[in-house]
């Protein structure tokens, strides 16, 4: 396949100028949708140290929910999404309140090992989502029905709306959380608890009543970036484990617990596998972003924003 | 040390072992078959409850020391024909270089960073392997013109007393001064190195031991399958399980992550007629032990013996 850095500047196709708005557009949507996946990841780190690996899980779950409602009961692609969102707050809930919240007021397992714990009980919690979705729903990819269909042609490159409408709803919902964090009681409230829980308690609020909005919060991301990705990619019980995997690796490279850390990296690892996969082949799609997480973490272990 | 030999412990051990190396006079070579993966799973999880259980690394990537391992001996007999002993040795020997590079990040970062850069390791390793297809079989797996015998009885007897053999050294090692200050600089480097003890050198050295026992056992099970697949020795999924057996059987306790493992395995089989719910079952009895007997089975039995 043709580089474009290859070329000289001034012999520089139609061609291979469309591809750079191609490869601009496309990892934009990727991007972004990486950028809603992992916020609510990194939020839940940031307010309660838990690294939840039923992540990937609970956002195919949310899609294969959508996928059932708006192709088996034909409740339209509207209703079938708020069910999908819907399905994801759920699970959110039961991950906090089955396996998260009874490890972390476990008194058997010492408090310096409830890490380990709540990364094998959230990954076991997950592999059995993943399971049941199996079970039921059987393994092969579905992709739920799109919200707007058709193409429009955006700098002469053919694109799906789709991938425009995925785009628009991960910025609008980022920007809502941002809203709700820096300019609600609660949000001040979440952000908080995410700099010091102890001076939270002694300011009167209960930190669980925190725990539960910020899951809520999470589940509601988790969800809708599971059904736009269900509507853009296609999802199957299988990715499960790529999902959480990219969740926890932008996470990390966006340094834990910072929320602007993680939407820095999520554009950095989009356009980056967005990039190879174009420019070299989609079958090292992933190496670089692996490669770069790699580096990063001997140069600089806690991430581009990380506060540690 | 010497007092372990008259411990209640010992003893049900060393019964174990006997009425285990009876078994191929009188049960199916089917049997034989599933224990004798199991009681490589078991090695697996032996050598990863050292890392974590007394040097404290969280290593999501078991099957990165164990992967390189099995594949350097596996392409050393099926591309370059050597001999089946050299082959073993020297994919352990790989494996020990694998196990020096993930040490590399761990002298530098903990907890979860570390985590993930084993979780990379692992999926660096994957994608390596599909990439070199030429060498690796890729996808499909390496098919390995040799075996050690096609006797299930001796197969057996091979795993057996390689299990018992690495379950002897590991738990030495565990119980020794060594693994005392490994217990320790695990728990609180800086104290441990205030101490006057080099946490480095303790913490290369279990990496070592470790990467050294799974990337073996790697290497004697692709000799049993006949076969070398990213799905058996590889994938994310078969590190899980590893882990999840070392959870299960009991952290911190060596032979408890062997009987987990062959819990496992054993259990999977039994759960066989259940079908796809197979796997659901196990993480589910899998997160009901995490959340109500944190101490896996060898965990609570000793508990219960120290309490008598």
């Amino acid at each position: 396949m043709r580089r474009t850095q290859n070329l000289p500047p001034a012999r520089l196709s139609g061609q291979s100028e469309m591809r750079a708005f191609q490869i601009l557009i496309d990892g934009f949507a990727i991007s972004a949708l990486y950028a809603l996946g992992a916020t609510g990841f990194t939020l839940i780190f940031g307010v309660s140290g838990v690294l939840n690996l039923s992540h990937g899980a609970i956002m195919v779950a949310a899609a294969v929910a959508a996928w059932a409602a708006a192709s088996i009961f034909n409740v339209g692609t509207y209703a079938g999404a708020l069910i999908g969102v819907a399905v994801a707050l759920l699970a959110a809930f039961a991950t906090y309140f089955a396996v998260v919240k009874p490890i972390q007021d476990s008194r058997r397992i010492p408090n310096e090992e409830k890490e380990i714990f709540v990364l094998t009980g959230t990954l076991l919690w997950g592999i059995m989502i993943q399971e049941l979705i199996a079970y039921f729903f059987t393994n092969n990819a579905k992709t739920v029905l799109p919200i707007v269909e058709g193409v429009v042609d955006v700098l002469g490159v053919r694109t799906p709306k789709n991938e425009i409408f995925t785009a628009i709803v991960c910025c609008l919902v980022i920007a809502l959380l941002w809203l709700l964090v820096n300019r609600t009681r609660t949000g001040k409230a979440v952000l908080a608890a995410s700099m010091n829980p102890r001076g939270v308690t002694l300011l009167g609020l209960e930190l669980t009543n925190i725990y539960i909005v910020v899951w809520a919060i999470y589940g509601i991301l988790a969800g809708i970036a599971g059904v736009l990705l269900g509507m853009f990619l296609g999802v199957s019980s299988y990715s499960v484990g790529p999902l959480t995997a990219s969740a926890f690796s932008i996470v990390v490279l966006g340094g834990l617990g910072s929320v602007s850390g993680s939407l820095i990296a999520a554009f950095v690892v989009g356009y980056l596998e967005t990039l190879t996969a174009y420019l070299v082949s989609p079958a090292y799609r992933t190496i670089p972003a692996l490669l770069l997480l790699v580096f990063v973490m001997y140069i600089r272990p806690q991430g581009l924003l990380g506060r540690r | 040390m010497a007092s372990f030999f008259t411990t209640r412990l010992f003893f049900i051990s060393l019964a174990l072992v006997v009425i285990a190396s009876t078994l191929p006079l009188y049960v199916s070579g089917y049997v034989l078959g599933l224990l004798t993966v199991a009681f490589y799973f078991g090695v697996f999880a032996m050598a990863w409850d050292l890392l974590f259980g007394f040097a404290g690394e969280v290593n999501f990537g078991p099957t990165f020391l164990i992967g390189v391992g099995a594949y350097t001996a596996g392409i050393l007999n099926a591309q370059f024909g050597w001999s089946v002993y050299l082959c073993i040795v020297l994919g352990a020997l790989a494996s020990v270089v694998a196990g020096l590079v993930l040490a590399l990040p761990a002298l530098r970062v903990r907890g979860p960073y570390f985590g993930l850069t084993t979780l990379v390791a692992v999926l660096m390793l994957q994608n390596f392997i599909v990439v070199f297809a030429d060498l690796t079989g890729g996808e499909i797996g390496l098919t390995i013109p040799d075996v050690i015998s096609i006797d299930a009885g001796v197969n057996y007897w091979i795993a057996l007393g390689f299990m018992t053999i690495s379950a002897a050294i590991l738990y030495g090692l565990s119980q020794s001064p060594v693994g005392l200050v490994l217990q320790a600089s695990g728990q609180d480097p800086v104290q441990a190195g205030a101490l006057g003890f080099n946490i480095v050198k303790h913490k290369l050295a279990a990496f070592i031991v470790s990467a050294f026992f799974s990337g073996l056992s790697g290497a004697l099970l692709v000799f049993y399958f006949g076969t070398a697949s990213v799905g058996t020795v590889v994938d994310v999924a078969v590190g899980v399980n590893v882990i999840v057996s070392a959870v299960l059987g009991g952290r911190r306790t060596v032979l408890g992550a062997a009987l987990g493992a062959i819990f496992l395995i054993v259990a999977g089989e039994f759960l066989r007629p259940t079908g796809e719910l197979a796997t659901f079952i196990v993480s589910a009895v899998a997160l009901l032990v995490v959340l109500f007997f944190p101490g896996g089975f060898l965990g609570a039995a000793l508990s219960r013996e120290a309490r008598s």
